[in-house]
Formats: structure tokens, C-alpha cells, sequence
């Protein structure tokens, strides 16, 4: 048992509200330079939707992730030595800027400067990258709220092994729904973009599990923005060198939370520490699909545990760090209660950021049966047979009568198995059940015992799922175990953060080289 | 006099100028990057840079053998030879197309124009001159290759046994001469230049293991009372 640590992330989609202000407040700090105006380290895209860059699911196009090999091993699907080595001077597989979008700005100056005329001065579009007017075709967030749309939510990969008439039901205008989905870099514990760097600048810090480019090893080999499944290393056309997502490392050596979570209006977001064990990670990648998720979870091991406490000390892990590994939320979420999945588990990546699924979009549904006798009194119904309800003989609906086929959802965080999809979503509906119970006390308790006996959740559990959901504080939803003085990065190099340095360890600035 | 400027003085600081820029540059290694522009444009990338540099690899290498062991090309003689030289000029060409094709596809586009400064200019033009002098020596002088063997090969040495002797040099036709010069200005030029990207060629991912860990001190240490704290640091090394 080789025991680490790694800072592990859960985002409860419910609570999305797609405000962006985590991807403006990363922005802020971390890519606002040249080369930098199209990276966003955080972006949260509409489901369904296409996603930024383009399409970025869809892996027949750009070939990124870990595929099963016949002899029962796992090989990069579009890089690695062999691949990645024959395509180095042409990357065949490569995303370029136009799948994501031309950075641009407006001559705004023309607004104030314009001479005296007949018509309103307009601030036109110019690119960042040639400072020329250009149209704009694509953007940050294009696909905003746009679902049903020809154009971003019908070309959703996830739609793949949905019939036309499923696809059809989600998109009809008046029953259509969306939900929000964050991402940031997953930093995986099996990371494709470590294994396909040709010249070994990308890495996991051992002692957090952080996935870092060293910018002075980083040679544009480019084959990370192939390998990387998820789309989450960037190339910076300018300086040349390629970029990703940090976790805020230097917030989190402090102890504060990153600018993404720290900002997040919705709370939707909690940061902790899961232990893993690292001699798994080979077995668990290469299992077969159907088996990825659950042996992904047996990697993760229990912080009470006394053997498992022995063998972190063992391996230099501080107190500090166990101890948040006990008070984790990601542990609780994701191991205890057993509600958090990961995006895209058939990449096999092993990513360790974990989404509880949207419950509402999904449930909210409505068939044509708004004529049949109200179930419950207080029930709302309305008229129009179409309109958004979710009070129909169940208070909330059932899974069966879920507005998203669960085999859609499935194909996003169930690494396609429908049934641990409806599990996950029963849990969460068990959970709702049990406080409205509580709280309007319209479901019966027989009822909301049989909900919680049916997925196996205890009452204390489903009220500390929903404590730790709606009400958690600060400190409940950030657990993170400062560096210790002695050990953090400062002591070893200057990380001498300048706005405008990447605060990556060099204190030059980040031009381009000859 | 101009002779050992030109093929013994010239070489010499190139050489010189070479070691020390690449190394002085290194150190600062932010700047060592192959400086990849696929990503602003990659239609008309292919058909350049994978015959340049396939056609550039190949040509480098048939010169460092004939090179290191010069008696390989005089012994193979009469129908090898002229294989050889028939491969060694199909991969002449074909560098030579990658190069112009390049140099096109960096005018031509705008957004390239922004990644682009003089320095690329002048190493693809001079790239396209010394590419097409081999050629056209190729193509215009019948000595087979045997001739770089018994006369260029032992130049070469005698610069890198500090015996320098230009006579083999100044014996031969302008065309020679240019390209000999030509070698050495863009040997001269590399450290100043994304020419640098070859000498970080990533031959050390082939032996690699596919994850790299790094830590920042030594875990089975950091806690041992025993172990001051400076030596269980692990400074992150590069490549």
C-alpha cells in the first residue's frame, strides 16, 4: 500500500447557476496575458451542448485519453512514445484555435474619439491575435443557455447512442432543459497529458497530486492538448509553452481555497483530501468499463483506518493532512454517501473531480398526463399540458419519468451504466423526500422511510448529505491542509507572483523566446 | 589569409559562439522552445514541416557518417554509392520543398505574422540558400561522395583536432565554399534562433516511464527528527 494524498474537488451540479464567476475570477488571475485570452483553466459550458473547445467529448475527433489495448493494458489513444514521437512534427489530432474561438476585443477608443456624424460611432470586434477587425463566430460561453439549439445541443456528443425519438423528447421546446457543467483541469491520478509530454515537463506533485507544466521544461511538443481528454492543457501561441490549470497551488500551500471555489456564488463547490492508495492506479485504469467507476472509488481509501494512518505516516504524510482527510467533504460525497460521479470515467484517466448529477432538469418532467387526478393535494398543476412541472402523482416525479434520458446522463458521469446513474439520482431524491417530510411535512414518514430505506441511506446520513449540501460553511466545504512552513515552495525557489508571470517558479516574464 | 578566415577563424567562433549561446541560453530555459505555430495554423503545415524536417534529419545524419567514418563511402564505391547519392538527393529535395513550403505558409498567413520576427526570416532563407547549394553540388559536380569523404571529412576533423588545414577547402568550387560558410553561419546563428528545439529533442521519452511524480522533499524522510530539514528537500530537477 503506496499511501498519498490529492487534493480532490466535488461539484454539485444542482446548485450551478452558470454566473461564470469562477471562470472570471481564474481568468482574472491567470490568463489574462497574450497568448492566454482563449484559455479558460475554469469554463462551465451548457448540457447539452457542444462544450468548449467544440465538441471536446467526442474523441474520434480528437483522439485524447487512454484506450484498452488487446493485451488487457491501456495505450494514450492519440499520443504516447510511438504515436507521439512518429507525429511530432505534424500533430495530426491536434485542436487548433478556431475550436475553441479567436480571442477579440472592440476598438472601444472609437466610441469616445469618433468626430461629430450623422450615424452612431459602433466599437467594432478586433482580433488579439492580429489586432484586425474580424466577425466574430465563436466566443466564451457561445453555447450559453443554448439548449435545443441545432447548432450546439443537438451536436452533443453524449446524444450518441440515443434514439432520434429520445433526442427528440429532450429538445421540444416547451420541455426543454439544460443544466450547467464546470470544469476545470481534473488533476487525475492516471493524467494522459503527464504520459504524453515528450519532454517530461508535465507533472503530478507527489505531495498534493497537483498536475503542473514546468513552463521552463515545456518544449510545444503539443502532444498534452491531444492527450488530455478534457481539453484542460492549453497551448499559449505566443510564449510558445503550454498551459494549464494550477489548483491555485500557491493558494492552497496557504490554506485558502481557490479563486474558482473561493468566488463561487452558488457554493457549489468543496475541496478536501482523499488518500489514495497509489499501487492500484495501474489495475484500476486498465479495468474493464463497465468496472471503471467502482474501481476507481476502491482506490480511495478510509482516512479511520488505522492501517491506512500507519501507512500515510509511513510515507511523510503530514498529521495535518490526515486529519483533513477525515474532515473531507470530497470523502463524504464521493465514498460515504456514495452521490459524487466523474465525468467521463471511460477515459480512464482516473480524474478527481467528482460531480453530484443535477437532480432537477432531470426529474422535472412532464408527459402528457396532466389529466389524470392530482395525487396530493397541494400539488401544483397547470392547465397547460405542456408547461414545466414537477408535481405530478409523485411530488417530484420518478426516475422513470426522468425530462433527460438517464442513458444520456449516464454516457456524462456513469461512464455509460444507467443503473448507477438512477441509483445516484434516487439517493438524491430519497434525500429530498426526507426533508420536504420534515420540513412541509406533505409526504408521509412511511413514505419518506421507505425512500431512505430504498436507496440504504440512514436518516442522519440524508440529513448530513443535506446539511453538507444547502448549509455548509466556509470552513465545511474547504478543507485544506496548509503546507507547512518548512515545506511549502517558497522555501525552495522564489515564486515572486507578478501579474503578468504565471507564478509558475520563474520570476522572468513570460516572453516569447527567439 | 581570406581562406583561413573564412574556414578556419569563421568555424572556430561559430563553433564557439554555438556552445556558449545554447548553454547561456538553457540556463534561462524559458526561452528554449520549438515555438510550434500548428496551432494557429495546421492545413497547410503538413505538407511542410514533415517533408523539411524527414528530408533535414536525413540529410544531417548521411553527413555525420560520411563524417565520423569517412572510409565507409570510399569502400562501398561504384553502384551502393550512387544509391546512396540518389536517396541522399531524394531526401534533398524533398527538404528543400518542406523549407520553401514553410517559408510560404509563414508570409502568406496572417495570424503566423504574429509569431514570426526577423529571426525566422532569415534562418528559413538561409535554410532554402544551403539547402539548394547542396542540391545544385549534388546535381553539378560528378565526384560522387566519395570526394566529401577524402577531402571535406578530413577538414572537419582537422578543425575538431585543432590542426585546422583549409588547403582542401580553398581547392574547391564557390558553390562548396558557399555551403561550407553557409553550414557555419546557421551553426553560428542556432543559439539565437528556435533552432535550439533540436538540442532538446525528447530521445529521453522513448526510455521514460508514462507518469511522472515529482516530489518536493523526500517523504520517508521529511518526518525523521533525525534528518535536517535542507537535506530532505528535493529540488525539482529539469531535463
Amino acid at each position: 500500500m503506496d499511501v498519498r494524498s490529492q487534493m480532490s474537488m466535488v461539484f454539485h451540479l444542482d446548485k450551478c447557476l452558470g454566473c461564470h464567476t469562477c471562470s472570471v475570477a481564474c481568468k482574472n488571475i491567470w490568463t489574462d496575458r497574450k497568448g492566454a485570452e482563449y484559455m479558460w483553466f475554469n469554463n462551465v459550458e451548457t448540457k447539452p451542448g457542444t462544450g468548449y473547445p467544440t465538441k471536446w467529448e467526442d474523441q474520434d475527433i480528437y483522439k485524447g485519453g487512454w484506450e484498452k489495448t488487446n493485451t488487457g493494458g491501456i495505450e494514450l489513444k492519440g499520443a504516447g512514445k510511438l504515436k507521439g514521437l512518429v507525429n511530432i512534427f505534424y500533430n495530426p489530432n491536434l485542436p487548433v484555435i478556431d475550436d475553441y474561438y479567436e480571442p477579440f476585443t472592440y476598438k472601444y477608443l472609437d466610441l469616445i474619439e469618433s468626430p461629430q456624424q450623422d450615424v452612431q460611432p459602433v466599437a467594432r470586434p478586433v482580433s488579439l491575435i492580429t489586432g484586425k477587425p474580424i466577425d466574430i463566430k465563436m466566443g466564451p460561453n457561445w453555447d450559453d443557455d443554448l439548449s435545443g439549439t441545432p447548432d450546439f445541443a443537438r451536436k452533443d456528443p453524449n446524444l450518441e447512442n440515443l434514439s432520434p425519438a429520445e433526442q427528440e423528447a429532450m429538445f421540444q421546446l416547451e420541455k426543454m432543459a439544460f443544466y450547467y457543467l464546470p470544469r476545470i483541469c481534473n488533476h487525475c491520478l492516471n493524467p494522459a497529458c503527464v504520459a504524453s509530454c515528450p519532454s517530461g515537463a508535465i507533472y503530478k506533485r507527489g505531495e498534493d497530486g497537483v498536475v503542473l507544466i514546468n513552463q521552463e521544461v515545456c518544449r510545444a511538443w503539443r502532444m498534452c492538448i491531444t492527450a488530455c481528454p478534457y481539453k484542460k492543457t492549453y497551448y499559449n501561441w505566443s510564449t510558445g509553452k503550454s498551459e494549464k490549470c494550477l489548483l491555485c497551488f500557491p493558494r492552497i500551500e496557504a490554506g485558502i481555497a481557490p479563486a474558482c471555489m473561493h468566488t463561487c456564488v452558488g457554493r457549489i463547490r468543496y475541496l478536501g483530501v482523499l488518500l489514495y492508495d497509489a499501487d492500484k492506479i495501474e489495475a484500476a485504469a486498465s479495468a474493464d468499463e463497465k468496472d471503471l467507476i467502482s474501481a476507481q472509488m476502491d482506490i480511495y481509501l478510509d482516512p479511520f483506518d488505522p492501517d491506512v494512518i500507519a501507512a500515510a505516516k509511513a510515507n511523510g504524510i503530514a498529521d495535518s493532512t490526515i486529519q483533513a482527510a477525515q474532515e473531507s467533504p470530497v470523502y463524504k460525497f464521493v465514498k460515504e454517501w456514495k452521490v459524487a460521479l466523474p465525468l467521463h470515467a471511460e477515459f480512464r484517466t482516473l480524474p478527481n473531480l467528482f460531480y453530484v448529477p443535477p437532480l432537477l432538469p432531470v426529474m422535472a418532467t412532464i408527459s402528457e398526463r396532466s389529466n389524470s387526478p392530482k395525487v396530493n393535494e397541494i400539488s401544483k398543476q397547470w392547465d397547460d399540458k405542456w408547461l414545466y412541472d414537477t408535481s405530478l402523482d409523485e411530488i417530484f416525479g420518478t426516475i422513470e419519468q426522468t425530462r433527460f434520458p438517464l442513458k444520456y446522463m449516464a454516457n456524462l458521469f456513469g461512464a455509460g451504466d444507467e443503473k448507477l446513474m438512477a441509483d445516484k439520482l434516487n439517493k438524491l431524491m430519497a434525500v429530498r423526500i426526507y426533508r420536504r417530510h420534515k420540513t412541509v411535512g406533505d409526504i408521509s414518514k412511511e413514505k419518506s422511510d421507505e425512500a431512505l430505506r430504498k436507496v440504504g441511506l440512514s436518516e442522519s446520513e440524508a440529513e448530513a448529505l443535506f446539511n453538507l449540501t444547502t448549509l455548509a460553511k466556509f470552513e465545511e466545504r474547504f478543507v485544506i491542509p496548509a503546507a507547512h512552513r518548512e515545506q511549502s515552495i517558497e522555501m525552495l525557489e522564489s515564486t515572486a507572483d507578478v501579474k503578468g508571470s504565471e507564478g509558475f517558479g520563474f520570476i522572468e516574464r513570460p516572453v516569447r523566446g527567439l | 589569409m581570406v581562406d583561413n578566415v573564412l574556414y578556419i577563424a569563421f568555424p572556430y567562433v561559430a563553433i564557439v559562439v554555438f556552445l556558449i549561446g545554447s548553454i547561456y541560453r538553457y540556463k534561462f530555459g524559458f526561452k528554449y522552445s520549438t515555438l510550434s505555430s500548428q496551432f494557429l495554423e495546421t492545413q497547410k503545415l503538413y505538407l511542410a514541416s514533415v517533408p523539411f524536417h524527414v528530408g533535414i534529419i536525413v540529410i544531417f545524419l548521411f553527413h555525420l557518417i560520411g563524417f565520423i567514418i569517412p572510409p565507409i563511402n570510399i569502400s562501398l564505391g561504384g553502384t551502393t554509392l550512387v544509391v546512396f547519392e540518389t536517396i541522399g538527393l531524394i531526401f534533398g529535395f524533398l527538404a528543400l520543398f518542406g523549407i520553401i513550403m514553410l517559408f510560404i505558409r509563414r508570409l502568406q498567413n496572417e495570424r503566423l505574422q504574429m509569431v514570426t520576427n526577423k529571426m525566422d526570416i532569415v534562418i528559413e532563407i538561409l535554410l532554402i540558400l544551403q539547402i539548394l547549394l547542396g542540391v545544385l553540388t549534388a546535381i553539378m559536380y560528378k565526384w560522387g561522395a566519395g570526394w566529401y569523404s577524402a577531402d571535406m571529412a578530413p577538414y572537419l576533423w582537422s578543425l575538431f583536432t585543432f590542426n585546422p588545414d583549409a588547403s582542401a577547402v580553398a581547392a574547391m568550387p564557390l558553390l562548396v565554399k558557399l555551403h561550407v560558410i553557409g553550414a557555419f553561419l546557421i551553426i553560428l546563428l542556432i543559439p539565437f534562433s528556435r533552432l535550439v528545439h533540436f538540442l532538446v529533442a525528447p530521445f529521453h521519452y522513448i526510455s521514460r516511464a508514462y507518469q511522472v511524480v515529482r516530489w518536493n522533499w523526500d517523504r520517508k524522510t521529511i518526518r525523521d527528527p533525525n534528518t535536517p530539514w535542507r537535506e530532505t528537500i528535493k529540488s525539482p530537477q529539469n531535463n
